[in-house]
């Protein structure tokens, strides 16, 4: 009981940081804006696709078009890229700022154990990205209302899925980098670098990989979110993000408590 | 309620404290006094939990920082020498978050902080960002968060540095008003802080003890290697080469008083009193012995002693002399 109000009471202070600055809004009002630009370009794309489509119907052929497919997943797929930019911004002082300003003395001399501040940082901007998601999200309402055979709502839960699940496991290795030093802006940089590298790690995916590549790609992130993003949840890529997510945190409170030792 | 052993701090090659071991009692106010750099910060950092100790151990009421630091912090509230405080949050709302990680429980939070509040005198500023304040507040603010948990113990890192001459005689009263309930160890350089607040002094110098006492006890015990004041009626510096020639003598100095008499400061050698041959070595040379009374020395001159080494004061303290002390 005590530790989950421990880490509540860090997740609370983080979004008053959050809020009390510019971040959350810049970083909701990035998301929202990107959000509603891809859906723009998508939908419009989607639009002369299927008036195509339609001319082609009299000639008798062209499927119906779904708007899952066309729609949705690119616009899902655009922001996970957008994520990549996002993640640094909302990670990079969580400890880094601490340490700057002499706070992480009063953090790590509170009864509370490294683990529940680490736990409540995490969380915190998670929660945060989760917001994001959902505002963005809004956009969607749009297609439910006007489109006469709405599309399925199930892929699109589970894309949310899969666009927060694959968000956290760069926020948790963010927590990771901002351990490392007291200048926010070196840690955002190197998050984003490192976030960069992983995201690359997916290139290699390709059925006709050797056994090397098809293991590199299966560490990089955006490989899990195929299925996802289509509406099959895998216990796999789950397992997969869950132990991403617990290694960048494992990361980072080692980090945090090894500081004491080389201070 | 604190016990500190043999406790010994490296970083690297530099070792900042270097087997000390002190011990304080319950509802007793400690001075910690030391120059800058003299390992005060790294001991209260050990005591705090916030750094591992790399030799000795130390415990707080009976629980071992290294063994079990979450009962250790728990029972400590702690500012360090810049109070840790968030220049976005307003002060309440920092108290609030100090409580809840604090673990002070809900029903008696709102309480808790306001005795806080109300202790600091910081009322008037409660719904300030931390940011907007004066170096003053901050320090109060800083204050109230240390006491928010009501703890054993309180550890102070320079609780008075950066404030002005009203605050710090404020500061000092209320930290004097908090020992007894609380056991406290603060560390200085302002030197009439300790003998002003605290029961006893524990002097450090490059990591190492070099006196433990009472602040009237030190000065007491160093009185023999203290100052004595020779009036003399003549001229100065024959008057300072009669007193020079007497065996434990340290050094002198003297200054023309008025015309005819001449004042001498004399430093003698630790546990000797030379009074009597100094009287005679005066009269000797035809010179008038006005008075000769011994000087007792502030703590000021005492802590000189014994952190600094010098051609002349090198040697007159007795507790210096056994250790390898320099300036």
């Amino acid at each position: 009981m005590t530790a989950l109000r421990n880490v509540w009471a860090i997740v609370e202070k983080e979004w008053r940081h959050y809020f009390g600055s510019p971040i959350a809004y810049v970083a909701l009002m990035v998301w929202t804006l990107l959000f509603g630009i891809f859906f723009y370009f998508a939908f419009s794309l989607f639009l002369r696709q299927s008036m195509m489509a339609a001319q082609q119907m009299e000639f008798g052929g062209g499927p119906k078009m779904s708007l899952n497919e066309w729609l949705i997943r690119p616009v899902l797929h655009n922001m996970a890229v957008v994520a990549l930019f996002i993640a640094p911004m909302l990670t990079m002082r969580l400890f880094a700022e601490e340490k700057r300003q002499g706070t992480i003395e009063l953090l790590a001399t509170a009864p509370l154990p490294d683990l529940q501040i680490v736990l409540g940082k995490f969380l915190a901007a998670v929660g945060l990205y989760g917001l994001m998601i959902v505002a963005g999200l809004a956009n969607l309402a749009l297609v439910w209302h006007y489109a006469s055979t709405p599309p399925e709502w199930k892929p699109v839960l589970t894309g949310a899925l899969a666009l927060l699940l694959f968000g956290a496991c760069f926020i948790a290795l963010g927590v990771f980098v901002s351990t490392l030093t007291r200048n926010q802006i070196v840690a955002g940089i190197l998050s984003f670098c490192l976030f960069l590298g992983i995201w690359t790690l997916g290139w290699a995916d390709d059925p006709s990989a050797g056994p090397v590549m098809r293991a590199v790609a299966y560490l990089g992130v955006t490989t899990h979110m195929e299925d996802m993003v289509k509406g099959v949840v895998d216990l796999k890529d789950v397992v997969f993000y869950l132990s991403f997510i617990a290694f960048g945190l494992f990361l980072a409170h080692q980090s945090v408590q090894s500081q004491r030792w080389r201070a | 309620m604190i016990e500190v052993e043999n406790l010994t701090k490296r970083y690297g090659r530099t070792t900042a404290v270097d087997g000390v071991s002190f011990r304080v009692q319950k509802g007793e106010i400690l001075g910690f006094l030391g120059p800058n750099g003299a390992g005060k910060t790294t001991t209260m950092r050990i005591l705090t939990c916030y750094l591992p100790p790399t030799e000795g151990t130390a415990r707080v009421a009976g629980y071992d920082v290294f063994q079990s630091p979450l009962e250790v912090k728990r029972r400590v509230g702690y500012i360090p020498e810049t109070p840790p405080l968030y220049p976005d949050m307003d002060v309440d709302g920092f108290l609030d978050f100090c409580a809840k990680i604090k673990g002070v429980p809900g029903a008696s939070r709102k309480a808790r902080i306001n005795e806080a509040v109300e202790k600091t005198r910081i009322g008037d500023v409660r719904g300030k960002l931390i940011g907007r304040l004066s170096k003053g507040y901050r320090q109060r603010v800083g204050l109230a968060q240390a006491i928010l948990a009501n703890p054993d113990v309180l550890i102070l890192d320079e609780p008075t540095a950066g404030l002005d001459p009203k605050q710090i005689i404020e500061t000092r009263e209320l930290i004097k008003g908090l020992g007894g309930d609380h056991t406290i160890v603060l560390s200085t350089h302002i030197l009439p802080e300790v003998s002003m607040t605290c029961g006893r002094v524990v002097i450090i110098n490059k990591g190492k003890v070099v006196a433990e006492d009472t602040p009237e006890n030190l000065t007491r015990r160093l009185r023999g290697a203290g100052t004595l004041r020779v009036d003399v009626r003549g001229e100065a510096e024959p008057a300072a080469e009669a007193v020079r020639s007497v065996p434990g003598v340290i050094a002198v100095r003297a200054r023309p008083e008025s015309a005819d008499t001449a004042a001498l400061e004399v430093e003698t050698e630790a546990g000797r009193d030379v009074r009597a041959e100094i009287a005679r070595a005066v009269v000797s040379r035809g010179l008038d012995l006005l008075a000769l009374q011994p000087v007792g020395m502030s703590l000021e001159e005492i802590f000189l002693h014994l952190t600094t080494t010098d051609a002349a004061h090198g040697e007159a303290a007795p507790a210096a002399r056994t250790e390898e002390v320099s300036a």
